[in-house]
């Protein structure tokens, strides 16, 4: 009789399982974010075209030599973007080289962009296809890396730059020096 | 004054609960034939508590159609320019507005059962109005203190945010609250069966009471789901209509529970079997329609439906949760050892093969279940997972395809005991479709499993469903059995659907330049212009495609890409042409360097019977009820003559004949 009545408290059981697991993921940072699987492998050889007439493209050797760059995901098409650029303007006065890459974009769009929110960028390649932002595994717009001289990924931030976010990129330049 | 008005009937109404609580509690301590004086409350406090909840949601309702922007809920989520359909849509398209619905969905199905439910037995009625009240006790304490709807800003917003575009689609006009009705019309069940539990009165009279309750949550659901999935096919502009998404999911299972339900009750109204498999299925049910309030409200799945998330709010509902199927589950376990035994019956019997279904669909209840809550398992071990349709679909058809099977020959069978030999010829015929389906089928091409074995089963089914009239007089089938052959025989068609979908599709993915031509199975796609189009409250490129079927005359198709401005945001509508046998799918994406443009067109073979079945199914859930309704009205007035009759021979001081029932 008491095996017969066992499997009445099972669903308690399984409900109590269930809970306990949820009241504890409820507790947890959610993290959004997909974190790229290069930070510490070199950069993948690239070479792209300029984005628009006014900078030259970017490719895998404008990163190599000399100190630690920036490499900014982004496009004109993207909100955030345009939210990020006054954080750029600051990193580039604190004598940053941030070297872009716009993903699907058109250079009169490029142009306008950066005649309405400035460019901090030295170099911008046009990615038309993503090809390079999938091979350092950024997932989205807009990312920024940190880049070594020797041409190796050392730190990826996910989403806009944010204020309190640039002395952290200005800590992990000094660190990749 | 509106808010004010709105919050303090709320206020209201949850006192009431408090009452309908203790009084229906006191129906419990009542000696037998004696009412408990304390007892007689519960049944108006629930009516006014409906009044006050509906009369709550009502002045919401109007404060969004009129854009009064001192609230705080109309400002963050609608706009002084947007068509005023969707200003009254925009009332649920929200967190707080939603569970104000469902708040009041709970109230409105308490006092309807308190105002007509007179069959149950006053003790049982008693706990079963104590538990609704419970239950929504919790859920205003929710709305109360963590979701005000009526909330005030300081000072009143010049403007508002607006209505997330993707739910500015009339879809989202009926099938949020219809879903919703159907969620929180199984409170009842739930209510019901904890009632029934406390007393142990678990009896055929019982499942009686509770079976309209399941059959219209049951109906309200089953169209509800069909609507939504309609809506996300023609709305999020990918092509599918099911994406076995959180939030699908957490419409899925309640159904899941609810369709077994619907069916062990029955046997309980017929056989009085299944006694506590019912109780079970009933607490169940509304434990899933919980369940998937708290995933969908707490954020801790991650679902393309991005509703907003507050680790908060999921703490509060987890709370309820805990309190609610907790506790239910725990009586559950405590009591329902002590119910005493339903009627035995063998394995090849109508009952026998109810039972084997109803296991199945717990078993895909299960699956679906396990598949939804299995990235919240790896993910506190800090693997993130995505399970999709290569788990959902495979490890369901698993539980399905039997499923179907016993669903074509159980209704042949008799109750309590049969022999599958008398319906040998039945059986035969069934099989003899099936594999005559599935044989033609793969003579023609080579298909993938599963929408083969759904092709042949939805045959088979389809003569299964109208093989329980065979040899009847048709004038004289119960109205309730039309309403299972025509649900039954709606599962074979959406079936259908669903796997000329899976085998048939055809998708053609372009850059085109104007004037460009593509072909798609017998259709001819011609790409004349791509134009910029204005709305209300967004702006768009259209394209117009002219589809020629066969070279026949051309018909315009205008798929566009709209930009909202209030908030900004991007979505795809997609164009469809309507054949009797399908549809051709449309949606333009973005322009190539080039100047072409990309053209995304499917054609899909009878995909519209996803949707007619599931609208049968619903049809026959419908007339299931009026043939039940239809069986109790006569009985009552046959027992009211009969009473009436005893009267007059008391009076006439004759002996009363003994009422047959």
């Amino acid at each position: 009789m008491s095996q017969n009545r066992l499997w009445l408290w099972l669903p308690l059981a399984l409900f109590a399982f269930f809970a306990g697991l949820a009241g504890y993921m409820l507790t947890q940072e959610k993290d959004q974010f997909v974190e790229s699987t290069m930070i510490g492998e070199p950069l993948p050889e690239f070479a792209l075209e300029p984005a628009f007439g006014g900078l030259p493209g970017a490719a895998r050797t404008d990163f190599v030599g000399g100190k630690p760059r920036l490499l900014n995901i982004w496009a004109s098409w993207c909100l955030p973007c345009i939210a990020e650029a006054p954080q750029l303007e600051a990193l580039k006065a604190q004598g940053v080289e941030i070297i872009g890459i716009a993903i699907r974009d058109r250079p009169e769009d490029v142009a306008n962009f950066l005649g309405q929110y400035g460019n901090p960028y030295t170099r911008i390649g046009s990615d038309r296809i993503s090809e390079v932002q999938l091979a350092i595994g950024s997932s989205g717009v807009p990312e920024t890396f940190v880049i070594d001289a020797k041409g190796v990924i050392r730190y990826q931030h996910i989403g806009d730059i944010r204020e309190d976010d640039v002395p952290v990129l200005l800590a992990e330049l000094e660190k990749a020096q | 004054m509106i808010a004010e008005i709105g919050l303090a009937a709320l206020w209201l109404a949850a006192a009431l609960a408090v009452l309908q609580m203790v009084s229906g509690g006191f129906a419990l301590r009542s000696a037998e034939g004696a009412p408990n004086p304390m007892a007689i409350y519960a049944r108006p406090a629930a009516v006014v508590q409906a009044v006050l909840a509906v009369l709550a949601f009502l002045l919401l309702l109007y404060a969004f159609a009129i854009t009064d922007l001192s609230i705080k809920l109309v400002a963050t989520n609608s706009h002084s320019i947007k068509p005023m359909i969707y200003k009254l849509t925009g009332t649920w398209g929200n967190h707080e507005g939603s569970m104000l619905l469902w708040v009041g969905v709970l109230a409105l199905s308490g006092g309807l059962l308190a105002a007509f439910e007179k069959r149950l037995p006053e003790r049982t009625m008693g706990a079963t109005l104590a538990v609704q009240g419970f239950v929504a006790l919790g859920f205003y304490a929710f709305l109360l203190l963590s979701s005000n709807p009526f909330e005030r800003l300081p000072v009143p917003a010049v403007e508002g945010v607006g209505l997330n575009p993707l739910l500015q689609d009339i879809g989202l006009a009926i099938h949020p609250p219809t879903l919703y009705a159907g969620y929180v019309g199984l409170s009842v069940a739930f209510s019901l069966a904890m009632g029934a539990l406390l007393t142990k009165e678990v009896n055929p009279n019982f499942a009686r009471v509770m079976r309209p309750w399941v059959l219209g949550a049951w109906v309200l659901l089953t169209f509800g789901i069909t609507a939504g999935s309609y809506w996300a096919y023609y709305e999020l502009g990918w092509g599918g209509w099911w994406f076995w998404d959180p939030v699908e999911n957490a419409s899925l299972m309640p159904w899941l529970a609810a369709t077994a339900l619907m069916h062990s009750v029955s046997v309980l109204a017929a056989r009085d079997a299944l006694r506590t498999w019912t109780i079970m299925l009933g607490v169940l049910a509304f434990s899933m329609s919980m369940l998937g309030t708290f995933l969908v409200r707490s954020g801790v799945l991650t679902s393309v439906h991005a509703f907003a998330v507050d680790p908060e709010r999921g703490a509060f509902i987890l709370g309820l949760l805990g309190l609610y199927i907790g506790g239910a589950f725990t009586i559950f376990a405590l009591r329902a050892g002590a119910v005493a035994e339903g009627k035995r019956f063998s394995a090849t019997s109508r009952e026998g093969a109810l039972v084997f279904n109803n296991v199945m669909l717990s078993a895909i209840l299960a699956i679906v279940l396990l598949g939804t809550l299995y990235p919240l398992l790896t993910e506190a071990f800090d693997v993130r997972v995505s399970v999709g349709p290569p788990y959902f679909n495979p490890a369901a058809a698993i539980f399905a395809v039997p499923m179907f099977l016993v669903m074509a020959v159980g209704p042949l069978l008799r109750w309590k005991e049969d022999k599958p030999a008398r319906i040998q010829f039945e059986m035969l015929l069934v099989a003899a479709v099936l594999i005559g389906a599935i044989a033609l089928v793969s003579f023609f091409g080579n298909f993938p499993l599963l929408p083969l074995l759904g092709l042949g089963l939805a045959a088979a089914l389809a003569v299964a469903a109208i093989l329980p009239l065979k040899g009847r007089k048709l004038t004289r089938v119960p109205v309730a059995t039309w309403g299972m052959v025509l649900a039954h025989f709606g599962v074979a068609v959406s079936l259908f659907g669903m796997a000329c979908e899976g085998a048939f599709t055809q998708e053609r993915l372009a850059a085109v330049a104007p004037g460009g031509t593509e072909q798609v199975g017998d259709f001819a796609v011609t790409l004349q212009s791509v134009t910029p189009v204005a709305g209300p409250n967004w702006t768009a490129i259209e394209a117009r495609l002219a589809v020629s079927q066969n070279g026949g005359e051309p018909v315009i198709l205008a798929p566009q890409a709209r930009n909202f401005w209030s908030p900004p945001q991007a979505t795809s509508e997609s164009a469809l042409l309507t054949r009797w046998n399908g549809q051709l799918y449309a949606v333009i994406g973005n322009q190539a360097e080039d100047g072409r443009w990309q053209i995304r067109v499917w054609w899909k073979p009878f995909v519209t019977f996803i949707w007619y079945g599931g609208l049968l199914i619903a049809l026959g859930g419908v007339l299931a009820i009026a043939g039940r309704v239809k069986v109790d009205v006569k009985r009552r007035k046959a027992t009211a003559m009969g009473d009436a009759r005893r009267a007059d021979l008391d009076a006439l001081g004759a002996a009363a004949p003994v009422p047959a029932e």
